[in-house]
């Protein structure tokens, strides 16, 4: 299972830097009262290289989320290190931005405010913060709606003021939480065009956690596919799409060969966490 | 019963304090907790508390009944209809945040020294919360459960029995539990000083007096009840929400 | 729309009216209940009078410092609770029974520890007030969403920082609605509490009056304290329209 995922990063080892590695991560989750402690997660070796687009995919429950949280410095590790930008991972890093599965835009402050929140912590110039805003706001199709407060918005516009309020403190790598998962597919597709131009502008390295395997193999340069909880790659792919690319991706045969080739490893999976799923609940 | 340890311990603890303030802070001039519990056994053993319980209990009873009635009543009217809302909501609202003793005089004029003043002043004190929380709860019902209830076939009644009320009553027994520890302060306030019998007026007859002693007994007995009686309440209404399987909990 | 409020507006002086011709006829006799135009003459000659003036302040200064005082401590023993689960745990059941009982019958233990007069009449005020204050407080908290806190690690807000610009916001609602309740309750127990027991404020003159059957005064003096509830409801209504996260509650 792991080696897979060491075939691939040695093999690129030389060609790019790594941005972030995790190194035989697991996550136990302590005992609720009569239940026994969780193991949610793991063991997880990756290297993430610097300005790739790689996704995760893998069925609710397999530990995406817990994943994230160790990967950003959210909640330690049980076992094993996260290292990011070389340095082991204490605390979020500086460099490191996150959109959340959940709505987590401030209700009691506009659309503008959310934006300029991250960047009170950057000792930035008025001006410059200033431009940041406009720029983020403009990137995200969210000029018109500057003075409007998260609840007067849509689900699809309170995601956009999300990954704004991450754009504007110029992450070097972003991490996505199912960022899309509450809209239609439609618009899903476009948001996902407008994170790959996001990407290909900001030269970020983005970590893109979906359920979709539709998504993953439309955005990414490389997929990791997760097994039922406890999550770990059962398999990494490199997708081989140009970095200039969209949406329209979904048309090519090469589409629905990955997918189905991805469908294939997860079909068993996706069974055995639902299975899990009742097993606690009963 | 869930986790009695810690509401326990803060006895124990309230207890304990009220037993320094008893040594230290105020010379022994307020009776101790045993003391108290003397005075309460004491107190129970005899005719005439039981008697005022007994007044106190009736009112409270009948007070509690018809906060509910009328307090589910008017909710359910508020929660049909907007216009009622907007009309009547406003006016709930403010008197509930009324200090309704001072409005004493008008019941008294109304009903005259005696049990229905008190009454009165109890639904005074229950109806409103009970009526608004009705109607919130009502208000909080999904449209989709009563657009299912067409799809199934329901009829009116049916859809009133199988879907609405098990959606609302959570809810419901939540205001029930309210309604009564209010309309029990609105009987008791309204015994302080508009009847000759009863736990109110035994308590007021008891600080005329200064006999500490007593109204501490009062209030033990008191407090002992409405604690027990809320405890209850609030099992039941756990038990309603369907939402407290140890397993559950934990998977989600 | 209308503007809120009118419609109920209407009713409240549409009873006034009726109220004023079943008086002004006879149907209700004047020795029970006085005409609202009397009462409202009543309070105008109090007022200009200035013979309450001492009672009415006394009262509104008590009913200020206890809201002050339940406003406060209520937040920061909601807050220790919140922390502290165990505590929690401990005080939860006495918290939801708290109500039935009529704290002003241990108004000689306070008399005891804090003497006859306003200092009395304010810890027994607080005490019923700081429970509406707790319990907001407490829901307030547990609404807090998880992702928010998350977003202030990855923002690497420190403690006070996440606290003030975070937490505090985001329960603000609840905490505007606790705080609300403990003014309602504020009024409650310092006019019951002089109602009742005290010889002192306007509670004790509306009960003063009443046994002299000065039902002029009486009258004057419960428009009054209707009055003061009315208006300061409104005003805390029109302040609570102005926060943009009542209205982001409902999402
Ligand atoms: N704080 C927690 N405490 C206990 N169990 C948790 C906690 N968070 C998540 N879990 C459990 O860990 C597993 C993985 O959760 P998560 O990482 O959220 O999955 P995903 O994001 O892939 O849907 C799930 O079974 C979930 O119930
Ligand atoms: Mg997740």
């Amino acid at each position: 299972m792991d080696d897979v995922s060491h075939q691939v990063s040695a093999r690129e080892t030389g060609e790019q830097a790594i941005i972030a590695k995790l190194s035989g991560v697991t996550r136990d989750y302590p005992a609720a009262r009569g239940a026994k402690p969780l193991h949610a997660l793991g063991p997880i070796d990756l290297e993430l290289k610097q300005g790739e687009f790689f996704s995760v995919v893998g069925p609710s429950g397999c530990g995406k989320s817990t994943l994230l949280d160790i990967l950003t410095g959210l909640s330690p590790p049980t076992a094993g290190t996260a290292t990011f930008e070389g340095k082991r991972i204490h605390g979020v890093p500086d460099g490191v931005g996150v959109v959340f599965q959940e709505d987590a835009t401030f209700p009691w402050l506009d659309v503008e405010a959310n934006l300029s929140f991250g960047l009170k912590q950057l000792q930035l110039s008025a001006r410059e913060r200033q431009d940041r805003v406009e720029q983020a706001l403009r990137i995200m199709g969210l000029v018109g709606f500057r003075s409007a407060f998260p609840a007067q918005l849509s689900g699809g516009m309170r995601q956009r003021v999300c990954i704004a309020r991450t754009l504007v403190t110029q992450p070097r790598l972003i991490v996505l939480d199912e960022p899309f998962g509450s809209l239609d597919q439609q618009t899903r597709l476009l948001m996902g065009d407008e994170l790959l131009r996001i990407w290909r502008e900001t030269g970020a390295t983005v970590f893109f956690i979906t359920h979709s395997i539709d998504e993953a193999v439309m955005l990414s340069d490389r997929v990791g596919v997760m097994s039922a909880r406890p999550g770990t790659f059962i398999d990494m792919l490199e997708t081989g799409w140009a970095q200039k690319r969209d949406s329209r991706n979904v048309a090519d045969p090469h589409f629905g060969k990955l997918t189905g080739q991805i469908w294939g490893k997860l079909r068993g999976e996706a069974l055995r966490q639902m299975q899990l799923q009742n097993d606690v609940a009963l | 019963m869930r986790n009695l340890g810690p509401p326990l311990i803060f006895l124990v603890l309230l207890l304990l304090g009220w037993d320094v303030l008893h040594l230290q802070i105020a010379n022994g001039s307020i009776s101790s907790p045993r003391e108290a519990g003397a005075r309460l056994v004491a107190l129970m053993s005899g005719a005439r508390f039981w008697a005022d319980v007994g007044e106190t209990g009736f009112a409270f009873v009948i007070a509690c009944l018809l906060s509910i009635m009328f307090g589910v009543l008017i909710g359910v009217g508020l929660g049909l209809s907007r216009l009622a809302t907007e009309a009547f909501e406003p006016i709930l609202v403010t008197f509930y945040s009324l200090p309704k003793v001072i409005l004493y005089p008008l019941v008294l004029l109304a009903f005259g020294l005696g049990a229905s003043a008190k009454i009165a002043f109890g639904v005074m004190h229950g109806l409103v919360p009970m009526a608004l929380l009705t109607r919130n709860a009502i208000a909080e019902i999904k449209p989709v459960y009563l657009r299912s209830a067409n799809v199934m076939q329901l009829d009116g009644f049916a859809t009133l029995r199988l879907v609405l009320l098990p959606a609302v009553l959570p809810e419901l027994v939540g205001g029930m539990r309210i309604a009564f520890s209010l309309s029990l302060l609105g009987v008791l306030i309204g015994e302080m000083f508009a009847a000759k019998r009863g736990l109110g007026f035994a308590a007021m007859n008891a600080m005329g007096l200064g006999d500490i002693n007593t109204i501490l007994a009062i209030g033990l007995f008191l407090g002992t009840f409405s604690v027990l009686a809320n405890v209850m309440m609030l099992s039941v209404e756990r038990s309603l929400r369907h939402v407290h399987s140890n397993s559950v909990t934990q998977a989600a | 729309m209308r503007p809120p409020g009118l419609l109920a507006a209407l009713i409240v002086f549409g009873a006034i009216g009726l109220l004023e011709t079943a008086c002004q006829t006879g149907l209700l006799q004047h020795s029970v209940v006085l005409p609202p135009s009397e009462i409202a003459a009543s309070l105008w000659n109090i007022l200009q009078s200035g013979a309450f003036n001492r009672a009415i302040f006394l009262t509104l200064s008590n009913i200020f410092i206890t809201a002050a005082l339940a406003i406060f401590f209520g937040f920061v023993v909601g807050v220790l609770l919140h922390s502290v689960s165990y505590l929690r745990a401990g005080l939860e059941p006495f918290l939801a029974s708290y109500y039935a009982i009529p704290t002003f019958i241990f108004y000689p233990v306070f008399i005891v520890l804090f003497g006859v007069g306003s200092a009395s009449i304010i810890a027994i005020s607080v005490l019923l007030a700081i429970v509406a204050m707790i319990t907001a407080t407490l829901s307030g908290l547990d609404r807090i969403p998880i992702v928010l806190r998350k977003t202030a690690k990855v923002m690497r807000l420190n403690t006070l920082e996440t606290a003030v610009s975070i937490l505090l916001p985001s329960a603000l609602p609840y905490l505007v609605t606790g705080a609300r309740l403990a003014i309602a309750y504020a009024f409650i127990g310092v006019i019951a509490s002089e109602f009742i027991l005290s010889g002192q404020g306007v509670g004790y003159a509306i009960s003063y009056a009443y046994n002299n059957f000065d039902n002029q005064t009486m009258y004057g003096l419960i428009l009054l304290i209707i009055l003061i509830v009315v208006g300061t409801n409104m005003l805390l209504d029109a302040f609570d329209r102005r926060q943009p996260t009542q209205t982001a509650r409902n999402r």
